[in-house]
């Protein structure tokens, strides 16, 4: 079963110079663990949504917007793919996520029509 | 001979149902075949039963129905080739014969194992804390939506939405059909045991709606925990939350008078508490506390049991109760429980140190707006002879009062506190 897992993080949080520092080399760890155990597939760290543009078709004219497609405190700052036997492996793995402890990790699983 | 079946019917869906479904939706992965399939099978044993008698194992024969119409239904909706391989595999090969009941006959334990699967699968964390009671009073305990809907106070619609919605959730999101392994099991027990005990308190005290006690859903509760704690016989906390539902069920005739009124434990005819009830749970407490260190429905049901077993109020153990509230507060520590802590004090201790702990609660901000708090301070402040404080708290546990039999409690000790 097909999972992605959103990484979703608030933006006032702060972990001070030597947390942040520490979730670089602990997403790391995980990363090669979840690979290692072929349960993540692939995934990135995302760029700042400052970066994101939003992109909209309306009476067929392309609406170009700069920013999210919604404005929150919480965004997604990055994606896994996963690949896991049921919801009890898929929380088990999000749950190992370094961001957990700070964010929140939303797990969905693809769709099957 | 007619009407033994009917009743025969009857019974067997309350012992039955769970079972039934369990085992379908074991067999079939399909929630909504399963439930289907389970409502036929019990219609055809009203329909067969009064004529041909009751069978000698009446859950075996329901799930040889139930599993027939499933193996029937899925030939019939001619669903995909690979589907229907995948279903013929799960259920076994061919479908039996209703008189055969052979074939259930050794796999008991597989049928136990389903209602436990079952019962996880329904409390699963991953539903909400609605969807779980939902789920657990539809397939575990046969309810129809509608009744759930009314225990809920929700219209039909909306509470045939929420039933929808988690099983779909269930199959899309993949929550697995199991029994947790080891690392998770104890975690994923205390959420069964929560599901069963709000459940529980949803019919003990019910914080909506004219009714105090809807006594049909405590039942519910009861039997599903019973149930629960015979499947997992090691379990200390489901056989100790099982003890509690008993200790507090057992008062229900004496918790309300006839005018419908709330009657304190106190002030209870102890005479109207089930005895049969008592010394039930009294047997499963002492079977429980064997097993080493006790958790928080044991010491529940064990502060319970000073109660059920004491002649009144004035020799009931106070000290032994307080003591069980400390303990309690070292793994519950929450404000309801230093409450309850505080009054077992103030009969142990005294009035004026009960009123300490309550007011320490008070200045915390935690149960500011809990209409019992306010009613026990206003009880330990009568008791301190400051009958102006004490109608001055009352007024402020009245405005906070959830239903109208909480609100006539109160105002008949305002009147009191007036008088006197």
């Amino acid at each position: 079963m097909k999972y992605v897992m959103l990484v979703c993080v608030d933006r006032s949080i702060d972990l001070g110079p030597e947390g942040w520092a520490q979730v670089g080399p602990d997403t790391d760890a995980w990363v090669a663990e979840m690979a290692g155990r072929g349960v993540r597939l692939q995934g990135n760290r995302l760029a700042e949504t400052s970066d994101a543009t939003t992109v909209r078709v309306r009476g067929g004219e392309v609406l170009i917007a700069d920013g999210p497609f919604a404005e929150t405190k919480e965004y997604i700052a990055g994606f896994d793919l996963l690949d896991c036997a049921d919801l009890d492996e898929a929380i088990e793995v999000a749950s190992k996520h370094p961001a957990g402890r700070f964010g929140a990790i939303e797990v969905r699983p693809f769709w099957e029509g | 001979m007619s009407e033994d079946a009917t009743v025969a019917v009857a019974e067997a869906f309350t012992a039955e149902w769970g079972r039934v479904v369990a085992t379908l939706i074991g067999r079939t992965c399909d929630w909504d075949l399963a439930e289907d399939c389970a409502q036929q099978a019990f219609a055809e044993a009203a329909r067969r039963w009064p004529q041909d008698g009751v069978p000698l194992r009446p859950g075996a024969w329901l799930t040889t129905v139930a599993h027939n119409r499933a193996i029937d239904r899925l030939r019939h909706e001619k669903m995909k080739a690979e589907r229907l391989r995948e279903a013929s595999a799960l259920l076994g090969g061919e479908a039996g014969g209703v008189e055969d009941d052979g074939e259930w006959g050794s796999g008991e334990d597989g049928i136990e194992d389903d209602r436990l699967r079952l019962m996880f699968t329904c409390c699963h964390p991953a539903l909400s804390l609605e969807s779980r009671v939902a789920l657990t009073l539809r397939t575990l305990a046969g309810l129809s939506t509608a009744e759930i809907a009314r225990a809920f106070l929700v219209s039909e619609a909306t509470m045939a939405k929420r039933l929808v919605r988690a099983k779909h959730k269930i199959v899309n999101a993949r929550i697995p059909y199991r029994v947790p392994p080891p690392h998770l099991l104890a975690q994923r027990t205390s959420g069964i045991l929560a599901v069963l005990y709000l459940l529980f308190n949803e019919g003990y005290a019910a914080s909506v709606g004219p009714e105090l006690i809807r006594a049909d859903l405590c039942a519910e509760a009861i039997r599903l925990a019973r149930a629960l704690s015979a499947l997992m016989p090691a379990e200390g906390e489901a056989s100790g939350l099982l003890a509690l539902m008993l200790f507090q069920h057992s008062r229900r005739l004496a918790r309300v008078d006839r005018a419908g009124d709330l009657v304190t434990l106190e002030d209870q005819d102890r005479s109207l508490w089930n005895r049969g009830e008592v010394s039930e749970a009294n047997a499963l407490l002492h079977g429980g506390l064997r097993g080493g260190v006790a958790g928080p429905y044991q010491l529940q049901a064990a502060i319970a049991a000073c109660h059920a077993n004491a002649g009144d109020a004035a020799t009931t153990g106070w000290n032994q109760i307080a003591g069980l509230y400390e303990r309690l507060l070292e793994v519950m520590p929450q404000p309801l429980v230093r409450l309850n802590h505080a009054v077992a004090i103030s009969m142990a201790e005294g009035p004026a140190e009960g009123l300490k702990l309550v007011d320490q609660i008070l200045v915390s901000g935690e149960l500011r707006s809990y209409h019992l708090l306010h009613a026990t301070r206003a009880n330990l402040l009568s008791r301190l002879d400051r009958p102006d404080d004490a109608a001055a708290a009352l007024r402020v546990a009245l405005s906070c009062a959830p239903s109208a039999t909480e609100r006539r409690y109160l105002n008949k000790r305002l009147a009191e506190a007036r008088i006197a």
